[in-house]
């Protein structure tokens, strides 16, 4: 099966290469950009036999920091 | 005393720690690689060094925070040994859930890699007994991923029981209230981005590094 794993930062977490993007995409002249947050996009490819726990064991102990981050697991 | 440096693949600053440990100890430290299961006994101190282990591959420090020999680590730790991290080193010991908090991307974006004036918040801890209450010392600071991030109940909590070790005097890397170093609750794990290692000797331009070692070679007798 095929999964993808959205890191993202929590609200509240400054994120100074979001705000480099949001400068940046102002200084091309886009107007009304007012945000942007950068986070990761994680493809696994899993085995059937894998179960929900251990995907989720698999978001905390490892692919997101959940001081600062949070995830979201999405079926393909 | 006898002390380990853990090595990763792609850490940069194990023999400048090895220099400094040996230059204050006059012992050589074990270098141990981070696929070992077990420490050396009788160690003193171990240090986690500076580098891009692993790259710094999905988070700084995080893929090294899950190597072997961090288990080991902990587990010394949590027995109440030394545990010292340096840079890379630091961000080793949050991914391992040995210190609170996160280091993000400085504030700025730019790799920072200079000297910075830093603040003896607490002068009673193993790493800091040799230093006195608020004195500012000159470090170098080299890093990408400096930014210290926690929440402000656990920024509370870190200030009120004194375990912010050191504190940038100067804007740095956008760290919440400028904390450069912390101690665990035991106060027997720090780590910090600064590298008090590149400042042992007259050569260094300075040798504000070198007391750091030096206390912790007095307590260990």
């Amino acid at each position: 099966m095929k999964l993808r794993i959205h890191v993202t930062l929590k609200p509240g977490v400054l994120d100074p290469q979001g705000k480099a993007i949001e400068h940046a995409l102002s200084g091309l002249g886009f107007a009304g950009v007012e945000g942007a947050r950068v986070g990761k996009l994680i493809e696994l490819d899993l085995a059937d036999t894998v179960d929900d726990a251990q995907i989720d064991a698999m978001c905390r102990q490892l692919l997101a920091n959940t001081v600062i981050e949070n995830y979201r697991i999405e079926r393909a | 005393m006898k002390t380990a440096v853990v090595v990763f693949p792609g850490s940069n600053c194990d023999r400048d720690l090895a220099v400094a440990l040996e230059g204050v100890t006059g012992t050589k430290p074990i270098m141990v690689w981070h696929r070992e299961t077990e420490l050396p006994v009788g160690l003193g101190l171990i240090a986690v060094p500076g580098g891009f282990s692993y790259g710094d591959y999905l988070r700084s420090g995080a893929l090294a925070a899950r190597s072997p020999i961090m288990r080991a680590v902990a587990d010394k730790a949590a027995g109440g040994m030394p545990v010292f991290g340096v840079c890379n080193g630091f961000q080793v010991l949050t991914e391992a859930g040995l210190l609170p908090g996160a280091l993000m991307r400085n504030a700025g974006l730019d790799f920072v890699c200079r000297d910075v004036a830093l603040t003896v918040d607490n002068s009673q801890s193993a790493f800091t007994s040799r230093y006195a209450a608020g004195e500012t010392i000159k470090v170098p600071v080299a890093h990408h991923d400096g930014n210290y991030v926690a929440d402000q109940e656990t920024l509370d909590r870190l200030e009120g029981e004194g375990r912010v070790a050191f504190r940038y005097g100067e804007e740095v890397n956008g760290s919440a209230r400028r904390i450069a170093g912390i101690l665990n609750d035991a106060g027997n794990v720090l780590g910090m981005m600064p590298h008090p290692e590149r400042r042992i000797e007259g050569a260094h331009g300075g040798t504000d590094g070198r007391r750091l070692f030096e206390g912790l070679l007095e307590i260990a007798g």
